[in-house]
């Protein structure tokens, strides 16, 4: 056995940054759409003008202006801090349930297409009922059985999600399996579990990857529409969903804000991890292109 | 065939009876039930007088009973009374069905129309800026909340033309025009998304299909471009489109729980919420059966539609 520097003919992590961007300059401008999201939620109480929980009776329904700079809601509540924090909100719950669906889904589907048979057959009749309704409907189920809280909105949106994790992974391990170096493994001694996560586990992170960002904006999406029939993120917490659901019926006319500025942020972010994962299926996995 | 078939039916009917037992056990792990609910709301507080309702409803007997005794009433057709309103779950939701159905069938017509062209002409016109536009704007279709954009839409016209849709329900026999447009603010809303994801289906399956020999032949022996695309190209392109297509469908309903509710239209998807928050078991129940019902069948019907199209296609082999 002769050790390969494997490292040094690597590109640098700049390079193949760079490299991607000019590529796929859409998926660069995905990615920095989400940085940018990023920064605002770890960094809402400094970008904030107002406190987002503080009422304020004398300024309900405030227009754009310098001092409120997206207008406030029927509270008086500042919609830009609003904004800012919802960002903290919405990403927690899609990267929460996103990761959620993943491991779990993840090492179901590697369990279920390592062991096969009638495991195998009996879990994706499992996943077969789980992928059986839309998945805002069995959000909202699930939503409304398990209560309103930040983990519960996370688990009611991760279950619906899991199965997809599941069968692209299942697929995956399946092909893997067949691999001679598996066969190796196998030859040598080495226990199923050992098998299964160090050596077919590693190899399936091209469509995990993929899988996670493709899922990423509809978990963002399924929170808001949560949020916004009152079954998702509850009081205090500023959501994006909800302070739509706050505007909707009585004060859009009046203050179109309420409605323009929220949904403009929900869009962007599902935008931006839209244009990200597209890019990163057509990068990481090619097979995966068009599905 | 037949076999082929039977097994996918066998297969429907144990995923239909594991999303019963699945949406049982939900709606009981729920906080409270529709007796904490009125007591809550009606303000009584008599103890016995709780026991009396929750008797009458069959909610003091254990939960493996209620559960046969939900599957037994099935079997007979009997789909159980709404706790709420006292009336059979069958009354209630009959009437919101044609809601939701032409809803959904509107919403449909518009994504086909909207995302199959626009799928094609972003192939035919690959990498150029029209091709990048056209999937920009797709994209940002997927994007957008569709019962946002309904919000937006219903800005639009209060702010441009100063007029506001109809926020009740007008049916079709008291003012048509009032209704189709009533019907096509939320179509197109739901529309647009959907179509988002038919063009980018038929933009790939088509850009697949172009490389094939067999269209450098009918090019090679003089047929016009369009005839290539638009004859020879988008017949075998439209498989998976029409895969997408049953799928979207099925899952349309998830978009207009949300659409619905910001249009007031009394359909089925707007209804569930509001049976969730009351906990009015038998219209949830029953409405879930219904939308996971409509799921497998329309992916049956896809599956089948494979061989009418594509004859390639061989079932149970």
């Amino acid at each position: 056995m002769v050790a390969v520097p494997a490292r040094a003919s690597r590109p640098g992590a700049w390079t193949t940054l760079l490299r991607f961007s000019r590529k796929k300059p859409l998926g660069a401008a995905g990615g920095v759409i989400m940085l940018l999201i990023v920064f605002i939620a770890i960094f809402a109480n400094v970008l904030q003008t107002h406190d987002p929980i503080a009422t304020n009776a004398a300024a309900t329904l405030a227009p754009p202006s310098a001092t409120h700079w997206l207008g406030t809601d029927h509270l008086g509540r500042d919609i830009y801090s609003r904004i800012l924090h919802g960002a903290r909100v919405s990403l927690l719950v899609g990267l929460g349930s996103t990761l959620v669906a993943s491991v779990l889904g993840g090492i179901i589907g590697l369990l279920s297409g390592y062991v096969g048979g009638k495991t195998d057959l009996a879990v994706q009749r499992v996943m077969d009922i789980l992928q059986g309704l839309p998945l805002l409907v069995l959000a909202l189920v699930m939503a409304a059985a398990l209560g309103p809280s930040i983990p519960n909105v996370i688990l009611a949106i991760s279950i619906p999600i899991m199965p997809r994790a599941a069968r692209v992974i299942r697929s995956s391990v399946l092909s893997i399996r067949e691999f001679q170096y598996v066969e190796a493994a196998r030859a040598l001694g080495l226990t199923h579990l050992r098998i299964a996560f160090r050596h077919i586990l590693p190899n399936t992170v091209g469509p995990f990857i993929v899988l996670g960002t493709a899922q990423l904006g509809s978990a963002i999406l399924t929170e808001a529409a949560l949020s916004f029939l009152g079954l998702g993120v509850p009081e205090p917490y500023p959501s994006w969903g909800r302070m739509l659901s706050v505007s909707a019926a009585e004060y859009a006319q009046k203050a179109p804000w309420l409605v323009l500025f929220p949904g403009i942020a929900i869009s962007l972010a599902v935008f931006g991890s839209n244009l990200l994962g597209d890019a990163l299926r057509d990068t990481l996995d090619p097979r995966l292109r068009g599905a | 065939m037949k076999t082929y078939l039977a097994q996918r039916l066998g297969i429907a009917a144990l995923t239909l009876f594991g999303m019963s037992l699945v949406i049982f056990v939900l709606l009981r792990l729920a906080p409270g039930d529709i007796v904490d609910i009125l007591f809550s709301t009606g303000g009584y507080v008599n103890p016995s007088e709780r026991v009396a309702i929750e008797k009458e409803l069959g909610l003091d007997r254990p939960l493996w009973l209620q559960y046969v005794d939900w599957m037994r009433h099935m079997a007979t057709g009997d789909l159980g009374k709404s706790y709420r309103y006292d009336l059979p779950a069958w009354e209630i939701i009959r009437p919101l069905l044609p809601v939701t159905i032409e809803l959904a069938t509107l919403s449909m017509i518009v994504a086909v129309l909207l995302g199959v062209p626009t799928g094609v002409i972003s192939a035919v016109r690959q990498d150029t800026t029209l091709d990048y536009s056209l999937r920009v704007l797709s994209l940002a279709g997927l994007s957008m909340p569709s019962f946002w954009l309904g919000m937006v839409i219903i800005l639009a016209l209060v702010a441009w033309i100063g007029w506001i849709p109809p926020m009740t329900y007008v049916p079709v026999s008291e003012n048509f025009k009032l209704h189709a447009i009533q019907f096509a603010l939320p179509a197109l809303a739901v529309g647009y998304r959907s179509s988002a994801l038919i063009m980018r289906i038929t933009r790939s399956a088509l850009l697949e299909v172009m490389r094939e020999d067999y269209i450098r032949t009918a090019r090679a022996k003089g047929q016009g471009e369009r005839t290539v695309i638009w004859n020879h190209a988008l017949k075998n392109a439209i498989l998976p489109v029409v895969t997408v297509i049953g799928i979207e469908f099925a899952f349309l309903i998830g978009g207009l729980v949300v659409t619905e509710t910001v249009f007031n239209l009394p359909g089925i998807a707007r209804f569930l919420v509001q049976a969730i928050l009351w906990r009015d078991y038998p219209i949830v129940q029953t409405l879930v059966m219904f939308i996971a019902m409509v799921v497998i069948i329309s992916n049956l019907v896809v599956d089948m539609l494979y061989g009418v199209l594509d004859p390639r296609v061989r079932y149970g082999s």
